[in-house]
């Protein structure tokens, strides 16, 4: 086996936790071929109960495309097993996009001449006080990756203020240790995103070029962290067409498998965002199809079925209508990924352009025209 | 009269409904086709105050019955009881215990465990449970007021998987037993009914169902059925094999 951990690259105060989780994913994906599978190898693994790392990896690969239709129809069969007609409508609240990541792809990033913008908590407040009043009760509270522009003690007054307003608050900020996860769980934050982005190391490297962010491994063992601290739930995410689509996705199902098994309690979620094009970025990455997409969180909803899955509004709204209910069952609504957009005059710059632009009242009723149940509260604090 | 009974309360029907896995809106009307008067309620999909709450959509005279779902622990299921009373949802409290997010299992452990703390409290606990008879008797010796086995995994529609066991419950246990998840068909809730089982709980096979009151009126009368044939005491049932017709016993001298 193969050690995976960047050891030498950690910066001190960085947390080890000796976890063996990185390995065994690393080692799955090293694994993966995804030409070695058949169409047969697909239909077989469809058709098995339970899909085994084997059966998602055939259910990735190219050889299942033309079986797209029956994993929709295996996938939605899940979905409503599993959640009912209900889909959780959330909207994430961007408090700060000050940054010192140096991710080639990203709107945010250090050096793009994006406007800069950090709201006070007390902004903060009043932007999401906005938010609460669509009816929304689940908030995510998304920062850039700067220990020194959103500081841990920041973030906790945004979660504080968030967890006043709204029934449950994630946070979607950098990788923290567990001691400062445990002091935003103790502030009233229950979810912890981390997108790994992506899970092959070399490209790793080549597109985070500076910031804490270079470290893979620290970023790797975030969740972990994060459940150690005691939050509830963790989500992971690639960023679909920034490494290999299908070697990505199997790293990132795998991963998630791999914390609901060592932590069996804590609630799983994953997202699948495509990269999109951003403002003073060129085009990196493959530009990964809709079908490609779907074909993607189709496997995801069939390998992991009692996971939430969520859908962004880098999506268009016809995408998300059809993907409702099929293996979304989060989605945000209602959207503004500038900071402060809602209450400020001079907000900050865009992390990425929205595709679906539209308004809390006009995704309920577009969840409703299709016989699904949008849920604004699935939680509650214990 | 043949009543349900929990805790003291009396209901006439025999089919109990879960919620959160089809659209609020329709409770009502599902509620209605289905003859219910018990329907649970996650208090973590209860939206007091707020958008799309399902305390709004509960007909009159129905009895709520809150769930602890979301708890990992014996004390979180308490606590969210407390906040269901302080909801007004009453004293009646199924237990969901889960630490298993991937089949949400119930922990047998932590549930007689909470069925003690809320008894203590003055609720009525209802723990659903794993079909385990030492772990029912623990929870009868707690304070509950029946036992919810499940039938098989939450969702999967797949029937009385745990049936022997369950009926070992039914029994043993002077509580009702009332078979919780994993029904997924009229024919299979008649089953536990005809077993003795007290009551069913549905949800996901209503959900899933094309037409979900429809559904629901099936599982009243399905229910309906199996409680007559239960009372009847079924006649035997022969088992591959033929019975010797001369009696066996026939060598016996006198009466």
């Amino acid at each position: 086996m193969r050690a995976w951990t960047d050891a030498e690259d950690y910066a001190e105060g960085m947390e080890r936790i000796g976890s063996r989780v990185m390995d065994s994913v690393m080692d799955a994906r090293e694994g993966y071929d995804p030409s070695a599978f058949s169409e047969r190898d697909a239909a077989a693994a469809l058709a098995s109960e339970r899909l085994s790392p084997d059966g998602f990896a055939a259910l990735l690969s190219p050889a299942a495309a033309p079986l797209l239709e029956e994993m929709a129809a295996r996938a939605r069969r899940e979905t409503l097993a599993h959640f009912g007609n209900s889909v959780s409508l959330f909207t994430p609240i961007y408090v700060s996009n000050r940054c010192d990541g140096g991710c080639v792809y990203c709107g945010f990033r250090s050096g793009n001449g994006v406007g800069r913008a950090a709201l006070s908590p007390a902004e903060a407040e009043a932007e999401m006080r906005i938010i609460a009043s669509t009816g929304l009760a689940e908030a995510l509270i998304l920062t850039g990756e700067s220990r020194t522009g959103s500081g841990v003690g920041y973030i906790g007054e945004c979660v504080a203020a968030a967890a006043r307003l709204f029934k449950s608050v994630g946070v979607e900020v950098y990788p923290m240790n567990s001691a400062e996860y445990a002091s935003l769980r103790a502030r009233g934050a229950d979810y912890v995103t981390v997108f790994q982005e992506t899970y092959d190391p070399e490209r790793y490297a080549e597109v985070h070029l500076s910031g804490q962010k270079r470290v893979f491994s620290y970023r790797f063992d975030a969740q972990e962290r994060a459940l150690m601290g005691g939050m509830r739930g963790v989500a992971f995410g690639a960023l679909m067409g920034l490494g290999d689509l299908r070697r990505d996705a199997f790293a990132c199902g795998m991963h998630a498998r791999a914390i609901q098994r060592k932590y069996p309690s804590a609630e799983i979620s994953l997202s699948v965002p495509r990269l999109r094009p951003v403002a003073g970025s060129e085009a990196y990455g493959e530009r990964v199809s809709e079908r490609e997409l779907l074909q993607t969180a189709l496997a995801y909803r069939i390998f992991l079925p009692y996971a939430g899955i969520t859908l962004s509004t880098r999506e268009s709204a016809r995408f998300r209508d059809g993907a409702a209910g099929l293996f979304a069952t989060r989605m945000s609504a209602g959207v503004s990924v500038g900071v402060g957009e809602r209450s400020s005059d001079s907000p900050g710059g865009g992390q990425f352009d929205i595709a679906d632009g539209r308004s809390v009242e006009e995704i309920r009723r577009a969840l409703e025209e299709r016989g699904l149940q949008p849920v604004f509260s699935d939680y509650v604090r214990t | 009269m043949d009543d349900l009974v929990i805790g003291g309360r009396r209901f006439k029907s025999r089919f109990m409904l879960g919620s959160g896995k089809f659209s609020i809106r329709m409770m009502g009307e599902v509620i209605e086709s289905g003859g219910v008067e018990i329907a649970t309620l996650a208090v973590r999909r209860a939206n007091v105050g707020g958008e799309e709450n399902i305390l709004d959509h509960i007909p009159k005279g129905v009895t709520l019955l809150p769930n602890t779902s979301g708890a990992r622990s014996a004390e979180e299921a308490l606590r969210i009881a407390r906040l269901a009373r302080e909801m007004g949802c009453g004293d009646m409290v199924k237990i969901e215990v889960v630490r298993d997010s991937r089949y949400l299992l119930p922990d047998n452990r932590e549930t007689a465990k909470a069925v003690a703390l809320l008894a203590g409290e003055g609720f009525v606990p209802l723990p659903y449970m794993m079909p385990d008879l030492s772990a029912a008797r623990d929870m009868q010796e707690a304070g509950a007021a029946a036992i919810m086995p499940l039938g098989a995994p939450i969702g999967s529609n797949k029937g009385l998987l745990t049936g022997d066991f369950v009926r070992m419950m039914v029994e043993e246990i002077d509580l009702p037993i009332i078979v919780d998840a994993g029904i997924g068909r009229p024919s299979q809730a008649c089953e536990a009914m005809e077993m003795g089982c007290a009551a069913v709980m549905a949800n996901t096979a209503i959900a899933t169902a094309g037409d979900v009151p429809l559904m629901a009126s099936a599982f009243r009368q399905a229910i309906e059925a199996g409680r007559k044939a239960y009372l009847a005491r079924p006649g035997r049932v022969l088992e591959g094999r033929g019975e010797a017709s001369s009696p066996l016993t026939g060598f016996l001298e006198g009466p």
